[in-house]
């Protein structure tokens, strides 16, 4: 398969090229009421004056969404893992969340949303200049510019660290870290700004209420790209490469759930009926995808597991998140019914096709997941479908427009992945020697063991 | 002396240690073990990934007998660790050259 990579994505950057070239050849009108979060509607008529229950808010959801990195998405992969390498993974995603809201601050805010680049925002904003405590968004206008960009930041984080599940226990740390630098900068950045900082995909109408390309098709492909760059772990298809703790994966599946609160009705960008919708649609989401899972898996292997259950409630919020302000209640449990189901094949039949080590499914969960609900946004956002879209909404043409936008996302993050772990091969080297990986990251990279039994 | 070395199933580790005290052995070692003899193990599925696990665990028990107390012993937890089903288990007798009781210095039968 790995031989294909490179072919393949020359093809797809040449189709997504030539496709995305055409149809943003003329200049469309910036559809400002399409395109939501995490900017509130676009025109204010008055003057911007904070207000201290969106503050409050938003201040709270961007703590829920730090716990869904820490410990959230460390205990979830955790858990996953065999317990020589349990620690590698926490210290991967812990110290991921603290270089990328550094690095986010320095220089994140700015390229993504201090401009009105096509790719990058622009210079502006480096090290938060021209920004203080009373400074109010531009985007938000109703709560401090500070809130906003540490929310934002807290969305970087979780989408870098995503991708650590897939080439787990079996990177070397220093490559992690590197490669988190690059692709964040390189993959992240212009992503988000072109989603949601007024760049090519705002424009053009693409609907995305926290991410569902941004974060969780972004992270998915790069996890895979990397799962194929750095080859199967030792001993693939022929050891039992049992998790070790589901327990934790569960507490961690559980402070996910919760968290991701945050993150969707935090990308309301205030204590609204927005925020109130996206609340909803992610307990219905998550709770019918959990269900659906549960159910393929007894009807397929004979036993509802908990890795599953936990499994299809992630699948479920993931393919809510681009829906979460634009879907009705119904279409969102509609959703996540589809999203328990797809994403068990994305775990199962199509991770057997793709052929990669994808060590704990981002891609089949993110990848998937968001993929499917980014297409699915597209139609239930329709008014005869109970979504939030006006009258003039049209399904067929909304749904080329997510599939545009899902095509750039893959594409571009595809690519720039790839580059990004050859470069960081290059320099540092990727993987940790055979007898490392035998011992453990543990011990191997950072001297610690987990437990002492 | 004689070390009765046997493998049973972990439930049946209570009335084992009865059975034995019962049957006048004082005391004994127990060690969590896994294994198979002729039962067959289960199936484990983590997402897509599938393991059959006959590496089933089971408690080992070792105990230092006067050889005139090894019958007794043997049918004691022979009885107390069956339970018709496969798996049950197996008691092995081996020969045991010395022992040494650390706190006294005694040898032989009195070390037991």
């Amino acid at each position: 398969m790995k031989r294909f990579l490179i072919p393949l994505l020359a093809a797809l950057t040449l189709l997504a090229g030539t496709t995305l070239s055409t149809a943003f050849a003329a200049d469309a009108p910036a559809q400002a009421t399409a395109v939501e979060v995490p900017a509130a509607a676009a025109a204010v008529a008055a003057v911007p004056r904070l207000d201290s229950g969106d503050t409050a808010w938003m201040l709270t959801s961007t703590m829920l969404v730090i716990l869904m990195t820490i410990p959230g998405l460390a205990l979830f992969y955790g858990g996953l893992a065999r317990t020589k390498n349990m620690l590698s993974v926490l210290a991967q995603v812990f110290v991921i969340f603290a270089l990328i809201t550094l690095l986010w601050a320095v220089y994140g805010y700015s390229l993504t949303f201090g401009g009105d680049g096509r790719f990058f925002a622009g210079f502006g904003r480096l090290f938060l200049d021209g920004i203080g405590p009373d400074t109010l968004s531009t985007a938000l206008p109703t709560i401090p510019e500070y809130v906003f960009i540490a929310f934002q930041a807290t969305f970087a984080a979780i989408t870098v660290a995503l991708t650590v599940g897939s080439f787990a226990e079996r990177m070397r740390f220093a490559a992690v870290l590197l490669f988190a630098v690059l692709w964040f900068t390189f993959s992240y950045l212009p992503i988000a700004h072109m989603v949601w900082g007024g760049g090519l995909l705002a424009t053009h109408g693409a609907l995305d209420f926290a991410g569902g390309t941004v974060v969780h098709i972004n992270a998915g492909v790069a996890g895979l790209v990397g799962a194929w760059v750095l080859g199967r772990r030792l001993g693939y298809g022929r050891e039992a490469f049992k998790p070790h703790s589901l327990t934790l994966t569960m507490v961690g599946a559980s402070l996910l759930w919760v968290g991701w609160f945050g993150f969707n009705a935090g990308s309301a960008g205030a204590a609204n009926g927005a925020a109130a919708l996206a609340f909803i649609n992610t307990i219905l989401a998550t709770s019918a995808a959990t269900l659906s899972w549960i159910g393929g898996e007894a009807l397929y292997k004979g036993k509802a597991s908990m890795l599953g259950a936990a499994s299809g409630a992630v699948a479920g919020l993931v393919a809510v998140t681009p829906a979460a302000g634009f879907v009705g209640p119904i279409g969102s449990v509609v959703i996540g019914l589809l999203a328990g189901l797809a994403c068990l094949w994305g775990v199962g039949g199509l991770k057997k096709l793709l052929g990669a080590d994808d060590a704990f499914d981002v891609f089949g969960v993110h990848g998937v997941g968001g993929i499917l609900g980014a297409l699915l946004t597209g139609v239930f956002a329709a008014p005869e479908l109970g979504g939030t879209q006006g009258a003039d909404f049209a399904i067929g043409h909304q749904l080329w427009v997510q599939a545009q936008s899902v095509l750039l996302t893959v594409v571009w993050s595809g690519v720039v992945a790839f580059l990004a772990y050859r470069l960081t091969d290059a320099l540092l080297g990727l993987r940790v020697r055979e007898d490392e990986e035998r011992q453990g990251l543990d011990i191997a990279s950072h001297g610690e063991s987990a437990y002492h039994y | 002396m004689k070390l009765i070395i046997a493998i049973i199933k972990p439930f049946k580790l209570d009335e084992v240690r009865e059975a034995l005290a019962a049957a006048g052995v004082p005391g004994l070692t127990v060690t969590e073990v896994k294994g198979f003899g002729r039962q067959k193990g289960h199936t484990e599925l983590y997402r897509g990934a599938e393991y059959v696990v006959d590496l089933l665990p089971k408690v080992k028990i070792e105990v230092a007998v006067e050889d005139a107390a090894v019958e007794r012993a043997v049918e004691a937890l022979e009885t107390a660790a069956r339970t018709g089903k496969v798996g049950d288990g197996k008691i092995f007798v081996a020969d045991l050259e010395q022992a040494v009781r650390i706190r006294t210095g005694e040898t032989g039968g009195d070390a037991l």
